[in-house]
């Protein structure tokens, strides 16, 4: 069902799992305003020390992206705009990688965006896959024309 | 909580002329994973045997929840040797019977929970393992127990990688605010993950006492990589 924890060896290790943290809110692996699992369950599950993740969920908290809540644990926050907001950001640098890397291979922006529409006429399961995991695809469009 | 389960001032070790630990300053606290990093003959069992009371400081001194070496910290440390340890005419289940009976802390039902996820046989006489299965009852019996501070010397060095990651994982699930535990290894990069800081070992001497993130972030790279830079031959 979810993802996979993936931990590099170049960055710090709270970074990464902030990261993949994040990815799964915006994904909805996590949803808007859902208890989190415990630290302790994460870290194990990951194969992370215990305190590495609670400073992953530390960093989460000053962001105001996770609240925690005295009798009901972490709890993801009820912000959808905040949310929605990180997700436009992060798909606008997604967007910014395919971009560099199509530049390097000697494609303009537009030739790109073809390239890109024809890919995945070519391949509708891909499609499929993303509007079912991508309920708000709207939405997170207009963000990330915001962020770019 | 305890900021100062393990402290060690001007910890120093000579056999003979051979300066095997030189003037370790370390303070641990509890809720700590800590990786102690060396090449061979840094001193890091030498280290190990100094808290745990099997061999005399030179210098310096050592205190474990407050106390010296003795009666009351063996009562709060698991200590796993780097040697066998098992009488080879008991059987798997005679070794954790003996366990149980000598430490109050031995938690039984989790000892033959682990030896049922490792597939081992409690039946079995400890002269019939093999080396790996061997270190693996003994890293069993180490674990089982409800210690402040479990000393683990080299614990996944000879077993498979399979079991490996089984280890690792119950270190992780035994994690207790209350609890510190110190392991050597080799093995950096299969352990990093797991640890909160790291003491580096150097001809006896302590070159670095840091984070693993704190270390990734100034480095930029991992704490297997600048091992390997640090120790280069």
């Amino acid at each position: 069902m979810g993802t996979e924890w993936k931990i590099t060896s170049d960055r710090p290790i709270y970074l990464q799992l902030t990261e993949q943290i994040v990815q799964r809110i915006v994904s909805g692996q996590y949803p808007t305003a859902s208890r989190l699992p415990s630290v302790r369950e994460l870290a194990v599950e990951a194969g992370v020390n215990p305190n590495t993740m609670q400073r992953a969920f530390a960093e989460l908290e000053r962001e105001g992206l996770v609240t925690t809540n005295r009798t009901a644990g972490r709890i993801v926050t009820e912000d959808k705009e905040m949310i929605e907001n990180i997700r436009g950001q992060l798909a606008a640098q997604k967007i910014e990688e395919f971009l560099e890397g199509m530049q390097l291979l000697g494609f303009t922006g537009p030739q790109a965006a073809k390239l890109l529409t024809q890919y995945a006429q070519l391949h509708p399961s891909l499609e499929e896959m993303k509007s079912e995991e991508l309920p708000e695809n709207k939405t997170s469009a207009d963000k990330m024309e915001g962020a770019l | 909580m305890n900021e100062k389960l393990l402290v060690c001032s001007g910890l120093t070790k000579l056999f003979g002329t051979k300066q095997a630990l030189t003037g370790v300053d370390l303070t641990v606290g509890s809720g700590k994973i800590v990786g102690l990093l060396g090449p061979n003959g840094s001193g890091k069992t030498t280290f190990l045997k100094l808290i745990n009371g099997l061999i005399q400081p030179t210098g310096g001194s050592v205190l474990i929840d407050g106390q010296a070496p003795g009666v009351y910290t063996h009562s709060i440390t698991s200590y796993l040797p780097d040697r066998m340890f098992l009488n080879d005419w008991m059987k798997v289940i005679d070794l954790i019977r003996f366990f149980d009976d000598f430490y109050s802390d031995f938690d039984f039902p989790k000892a033959m929970d682990m030896l049922q996820s490792l597939g081992l046989s409690s039946s079995e006489r400890l002269k019939t393992l093999s080396k790996g299965t061997k270190e693996k009852v003994q890293l069993i019996v180490t674990m089982a127990r409800k210690a402040k501070l479990y000393l683990l010397d080299e614990p996944i060095g000879g077993v498979d990688p399979a079991a490996r990651d089984y280890i690792l994982n119950t270190i992780l699930t035994n994690y207790s605010e209350d609890s510190t535990v110190i392991i050597s290894t080799h093995l950096i990069a299969d352990i990093e993950r797991v640890l909160d800081e790291i003491v580096f070992l150097k001809n006896g001497e302590m070159t670095l006492y840091d984070t693993v993130d704190n270390i990734r972030e100034r480095e930029g790279k991992s704490v297997d990589q600048l091992f390997r830079e640090v120790f280069a031959c």
